[in-house]
């Protein structure tokens, strides 16, 4: 088999496609997935829903004034679109099912009706003009970023969100929670034993409700695109250009997105979480999050557990997207740390090599000190790697490192 | 109608051979339209198998949630290569080949116009394709940016490997050989119609690929351009679409849909060409508006010019090119509506029946028309905020392009074959393909829209659990469908060899030499026809008319 097709068709580890199937059927799953799948398949047609309770067949309601329109003016085209088709569909099937050959039906000869083909052009343009008005005005109001109460910068990033609240200095980076980066990355571990598998983050993006908030997007690297469809509506993110959106979220609650613009080989995997506060709640978050933003990194020495255990915390938020969780990088685009002169060699330069960045990989000055003790013991003992040093935040840390 | 045979022995002193050559160099060298159209053909069939198979890996891995077959950036590089494979290197092909075949037959011509460049256009096409494919034996894999190839993703060293120049050459290749295929055909719709047959006499499938022919003309070299910008940017420093440089990555957004939106026309006026030859010869009526046809066809032509930026809504563009761009797309439904209800007043009153052909033609009509409902739904800019870039687009064009295009082209293969090879295919084989591909491609795409609403975006190699029975049963009807072309395959294997064994008359179908040109050639049809082009043109619109 050629190479490209077992890289390719890496079978994670040593799976192979037929132990799987196999193990599949044997653990009795086969069964009563099917059975399940049926049940589903049976109640999502009764529209009664599935055990999933955020499942839905049709495109959801969401909590905004523009959310709601749009979801109305879906409706509104969607059943214009099934009585046409009804009509169609209907006059094409009565045809098909009297005007056959098999039950002598002659053929008649017309070819050509000026009056009727006038009429089946000025309807549907009668009939898109009425679309065309609620649309305008939906379009309108969603384009309205005037009268803001407060901005929040977006900047997506190769594979995670980074929030700025421009009125009050908050800034946080947004990354798929660990859970689901184990899990994803993980040979045969069980998505469904995660709780919002994919769609939860370590750091919500929380608002204020009733509170029209400004969004200015970015981008630091590719396009990327922000949708969370409770808001109702996706907008991109990209490169050396801003982009404007609003909301006003009615409701107090959690609502999840994800990225909508293929963004490299982690697109799937950059999920959105917005969590709507009632203002006291809010203003609470705001005080506590800012107070957190002023500690300084807890520079204190660590046992060696505890330095691989933060180190690889570390590693799945920073670097596991292109070293991969093996550490084994990936051939022809992205080196190896396993065996890596650079990982293994001395400290001092790799930690100058991280603090620099390269033209493929951007700098993690970010990081502070204790994180950057953590992270450099994990790459140097893991990964297939055994340097056999620890490192130490105090070591690490630069003089200015603790005002983060 | 021998006139052909006739012809051929009063000149067969002059010319030493007016057969083909023999063994594998007569594939090589031809330039006879036949052939060249027979090699597009299986060209595009062979394409059509590996961009389906790419197409299994995707559903594979889409079968569950979580990773279990491939990498996220080989899942990447499936449906980049899928898409491209598809578009370039079965579908467009398989049009061109079809227009090789039919138009010289239709029109009464001896060739095609430009006969060598016809066979250079054709291993152009090959090479091509080769290139492309070869970027999936490559270090850093194929191209895995969608095939769209937006910047700056395409460019990203950590992304795309070495894959980037061999995708833009492989553009360049494919781009010349379809324009020359379009000047081709251009050349020969307007030079060697017989001399009876007016523009408004020709069928529907010549006047669909003439139209296109321009479209095809327009548009490649605009994406041979922004791929060469792309080139320039990666290489030699330029920066078209680097903020950082002063250029916009949104520009070649912009320069793509403008080459994008025509490309899907592109991919769909033959196959509306090929319908309206079809569904009248089983109505046993002539085509309902044949003139409305061929203006709704021009219409929607030129509107696909100017409607590009609806693959854009949420890209941050100004209030008033949003408005626009909503009310000129949404404008397009109105000839293609003109197209579905003449298809449909073509059936009323007929006296139909349901070969092989005609089940794929209804297929069509219907599942199109739904495709076009989608599009309609997502012409609306606000709604679109929701739509885009999820699994309820990835819905809407493979409706318009499986169950229409590849349908049509199904439909042209039981509808020309026996033409073509002189064996009936098998009727009760061909009823089951029909059967299991249109159910299954039902299974396949249906549930895609449930889950884009619901908020499963596209090109996403895992996803959320809510999503998994959809998916599931999505994947389940799309090994089906994938299966169900094996039939197909073994079909146009078997008539070739023999069929049924039923000899066919000249004229194949019921009355079909009423319609057009071909069928009153014999069949198989000679190795050389209308070297005198026919003096009566049998289109029963222009029989009526005189």
């Amino acid at each position: 088999m050629p190479a490209f097709f077992l890289r390719g068709l890496k079978l994670r580890n040593d799976i192979t496609l037929i132990k799987k199937f196999y193990n599949y059927y044997r653990r009795g799953c086969s069964v009563n997935k099917t059975k399940q799948l049926f049940a589903g398949v049976i109640l999502m047609a009764l529209g009664l829903g599935t055990a999933q309770a955020d499942y839905t067949l049709n495109l959801m309601k969401g909590v905004t004034k523009v959310s709601n329109d749009i979801y109305d003016l879906h409706m509104l085209i969607l059943w214009i679109c099934v009585a046409i088709g009804v009509g169609v569909f209907g006059t094409m099937f009565y045809s098909i099912y009297h005007h056959r050959k098999s039950k002598g039906h002659i053929a008649a000869q017309f070819h050509e009706n000026t009056t009727v083909e006038i009429i089946w052009t000025i309807i549907p343009t009668l009939i898109l003009v009425g679309m065309a008005i609620p649309a305008t005005k939906t379009m309108l109001e969603l384009n309205d970023i005037e009268k803001s109460d407060m901005t929040i910068q977006i900047t997506g990033r190769q594979w995670y969100w980074d929030y700025k609240y421009l009125d009050n200095d908050i800034h946080f980076e947004s990354h798929l929670d660990e859970a689901s980066e184990r899990t994803h990355r993980t040979v045969g571990a069980d998505p469904r034993a995660v709780p919002h598998y994919l769609l939860n983050v370590d750091k919500p993006l929380v608002i204020p409700v009733k509170k029209k908030i400004r969004f200015v997007l970015t981008s630091g690297d590719v396009i990327h695109s922000w949708w969370v469809p409770a808001l109702g509506w996706k907008k991109d993110a990209n490169p050396g250009f801003i982009n404007e959106a609003w909301t006003s979220v009615d409701k107090a609650g959690t609502y999840r997105g994800q990225c909508t613009e293929l963004c490299g080989r982690d697109h799937g995997f950059m999920p959105i979480v917005v969590i709507a506060m009632e203002q006291p709640e809010y203003d609470a978050w705001v005080k506590k999050t800012l107070e957190q933003q002023k500690q300084k990194p807890d520079l204190s020495d660590q046992s060696r557990e505890q330095l691989m255990a933060h180190g690889e915390s570390v590693y799945l938020k920073n670097c596991v997207s292109c070293h991969q969780i093996t550490g084994a990088g990936v051939p022809g685009l992205i080196p190896a740390l396993t065996g890596s002169v650079i990982a293994t060699g001395k400290w001092e330069s790799l930690d100058g090599f991280l603090r620099a960045g390269t033209s493929k990989m951007p700098k993690f000055d970010k990081l502070n000190g204790k994180e950057f003790a953590e992270l450099m013991t994990y790459v140097r003992n893991n990964l297939g790697n055994n340097v056999g040093d620890e490192l130490q935040p105090k070591q690490t840390a630069l003089p200015d490192d603790d005002d983060e | 109608m021998s006139a052909v045979i006739d012809e051929h022995d009063h000149h067969a002193d002059d010319h030493h051979d007016h057969g083909p050559a023999k063994g594998l160099l007569r594939w090589i060298v031809t330039t006879n339209h036949k052939d060249i159209g027979t090699l597009y053909l299986l060209f595009a069939l062979a394409m059509f198998f590996v961009g389906g198979t790419m197409a299994m890996v995707i559903r594979a891995e889409l079968f569950e949630p979580g990773l279990q077959f491939v990498d996220p950036a080989f899942f990447n590089s499936m449906t980049t290569m899928h898409a491209l494979v598809m578009v370039f290197g079965a579908v467009m092909p398989a049009f061109v080949g079809l227009a090789n075949w039919q138009i010289p037959l239709m029109i009464g011509a001896a060739d095609m116009a430009l006969p060598r460049m016809n066979n250079m256009s054709f291993w152009m096409l090959v090479a091509g394709v080769l290139l492309l494919a070869s970027t999936l034996f490559m270090e850093g894999g194929a191209p895995n940016s969608g095939w769209t190839l937006y910047p700056p993703i395409v460019l990203q060293p950590i992304t795309v490997g070495k894959a980037l120049p061999f995708a833009v050459f492989s553009v360049h290749l494919l781009g010349i050989s379809s324009i020359m295929g379009a000047i081709n055909i251009i050349a020969t719709i307007f030079n060697m119609r017989a001399p009876s047959m007016k523009m408004m006499d020709m069928p529907l499938f010549v006047w669909t690929w003439l139209i296109t022919a321009f479209l095809l003309i327009a548009v490649m070299p605009v994406f041979a351009g922004a791929v060469t910008m792309l080139l320039t940017d990666k290489f030699f420093h330029t920066s078209f679409f680097n903020a950082a440089g002063g250029g916009d990555p949104v520009l070649y957004e912009h320069i793509f849909w403008f080459f994008g939106h025509p490309e899907v026309y592109i991919m769909i006026l033959p196959t509306f060409g090929v319908a309206s030859t079809i569904i009248p010869i089983f109505a046993r009526k002539p085509l309902f508006g044949y003139a409305s046809m061929v203006w709704a066809t021009a219409s929607i032509a030129f509107l696909s010019f100017i409607v590009w930026a609806h693959h854009m809504f949420t890209v941050g563009m100004p209030i008033a090119g949003e408005l626009y761009f909503m009310y000129a797309t949404m404008l397009i439904a109105v000839p293609t509506g003109v197209k579905v209800f003449n298809w449909t007043a073509t059936m009323w009153k007929g006296a139909m029946t349901f070969e092989t052909p005609m089940l794929f033609s209804i297929a069509f009509v219907v599942l199109f028309t739904m495709g076009g409902f989608t599009g309609l739904m997502m012409s609306i800019a606000p709604s679109d905020f929701q739509y885009h870039d999820t699994y309820f687009i990835v819905a809407h064009f493979h409706y318009t392009l499986v169950p229409a295009s590849i349908f049509i082209l199904m439909a042209a293969g039981y509808f020309w074959l026996p033409k073509w090879t002189g064996h009936m295919y098998n009727e009760k084989i061909g009823q089951l393909h029909f059967w299991l591909s249109a159910i299954s491609v039902n299974i396949l795409f249906f549930p895609q829209h449930f889950l884009g609403l619901a908020g499963m975006p596209r090109r996403i190699p895992d996803y959320a659990v809510q999503f998994a029975d959809w998916n599931m049963i999505s994947s389940i009807g799309g090994f089906i469908f994938g299966a169900s072309q094996l039939l197909f395959l073994y079909i146009v294997i078997d008539t070739i060899r023999g069929g049924t064994g039923e000899k066919v008359t000249g004229e194949v179908w019921e009355n079909a030499a009423q319609h057009s040109l071909e069928w009153t050639l014999p069949s198989p049809v000679p190795y050389h026809t209308w070297t005198t082009p026919p003096t009566m043109v049998p289109t029963e619109h222009v029989l009526d008319a005189h």
